[in-house]
């Protein structure tokens, strides 16, 4: 599944997996280096621009859980969130 | 320290008092170990946002104002970061960071000290701050009291860095177990709410050098309120805001900062005072408001 970062949105913003099922999610950036960051499920990643960066999880709980760019990116960089939704 | 009301806080060796200091003017303290400093954080100097502060380019200004009105002048004032508001512009930045130099002046204390917060010092990695301010990191002591001010803000990614590390171990090797500690910081040094952002992404590796020291205590800002936290015997105190409050940790969807309330303006700003005292080894924190009510 695949997701770009550009200042300062993620695109798509929400991501719908399956409990249990294994996941790869690949992030791209377009302007600055970025970064992707689950804590509920213990995964992150800087995302550099031109190197796609690759997170592998199997999420292991129902509902929905923010992720956020950890990487300070500039004056949106707070506003930049995403949702994953993780259904049954 | 006399007759003040204070409550305990559950679980925590320290106490909050909630009313204000009996002090006379003057000198504070009758030990030479007794002192008391005054922490503002998070002033945003260019922000701008009518719905969540109108007041922007007063809240500061009357701050200050409000400190130089205390009965008994502070040993020294300390801002724990965020002190402009971030712009992807440099030039913009240096301008926001001089007007608050320039602001910070009025305080009567000549006795001032900065930290930068991520939106001074990020983008940049410090280089405009430490133009106008100095160094990023930095010790001092002060009536037996060793003070560690540390950046956890210049690295975009939230680190202390390997370096900085290296500095505060070599630094703590000079200390005996039981000395009185402070550490200042922006960030929190312990993961409160990493969904939030608020957290260190190395902050571990700073917790597990200041914890053989018996008398560590963190004050921070960041995160826009009051929170009291303990890792081990280490008490974390975070301050209020001096532009707009923000949730408390997890309470709602988004970190989104809480709306002005004209029935109650400046509800949830603030600053501290923080009492240092030696035997016990105690930190007594009175927050008060920017208005008097």
């Amino acid at each position: 599944m695949r997701i770009a970062a550009r200042k300062f949105v993620y695109l798509p913003q929400e991501v719908t997996l399956k409990k249990g099922v294994p996941v790869v999610l690949e992030f791209t950036a377009e302007d600055v280096v970025m970064g992707f960051n689950a804590p509920d499920f213990n995964v992150r990643a800087d995302i550099v621009p031109g190197q796609p960066a690759r997170v592998r999880f199997t999420p292991d709980k129902l509902g929905e859980f923010t992720y956020l760019c950890d990487i300070f990116c500039g004056d949106g960089h707070e506003r930049m969130t995403g949702l994953l939704r993780v259904v049954a | 320290m006399n007759r003040r009301n204070f409550v305990k806080l559950a679980g925590l060796g320290g106490v909050v008092f909630t009313s204000g200091l009996a002090r006379g003017a003057g000198t504070y303290g009758s030990s030479q170990d007794e002192f008391f400093f005054v922490q503002l954080s998070d002033t945003h100097w260019g922000f701008q946002g009518p719905a969540v502060n109108p007041d922007a380019a007063g809240t500061l200004p009357k701050a200050i104002a409000a400190v130089n009105a205390l009965e008994t002048q502070p040993d020294f004032v300390v801002f724990t970061g965020d002190l402009t508001h971030t712009t992807d512009d440099p030039r913009e930045r240096r301008r926001r960071l001089a007007e608050f130099r320039d602001l910070a002046r009025g305080l009567k204390n000549p006795n001032v000290r900065f930290m930068p917060g991520e939106h001074d010092a990020a983008l940049d990695d410090g280089a405009a701050y430490r133009e106008l301010f100095g160094p990023t990191h930095y010790a001092f002591d002060h009536k037996g009291v060793h003070f560690i001010a540390l950046d956890n803000v210049s690295d975009r990614a939230a680190r202390i860095g390997e370096e900085q590390l290296g500095w505060l171990k070599a630094d703590l090797e000079k200390r005996k177990r039981d000395e009185r500690i402070v550490v200042l910081a922006h960030r929190p040094l312990f993961p409160l709410y990493p969904q939030w952002d608020w957290a260190t992404r190395d902050g571990e590796q700073a917790l597990e050098l200041l914890m053989p020291y018996r008398n560590v205590v963190v004050f921070y800002g960041h995160i826009h309120q009051e929170h009291h936290y303990k890792t081990g015997h280490i008490e974390h105190h975070s301050a209020k805001s001096l532009i707009f409050p923000l949730p408390a940790p997890g309470s709602m969807p988004k970190r989104e900062p809480i709306k002005w309330d004209p029935a109650q303006p400046y509800r949830g700003l603030g600053y501290r005072e923080v009492e240092a005292e030696a035997g016990p080894v105690a930190y007594r924190i009175t927050e008060l408001p920017v208005i008097k009510a």
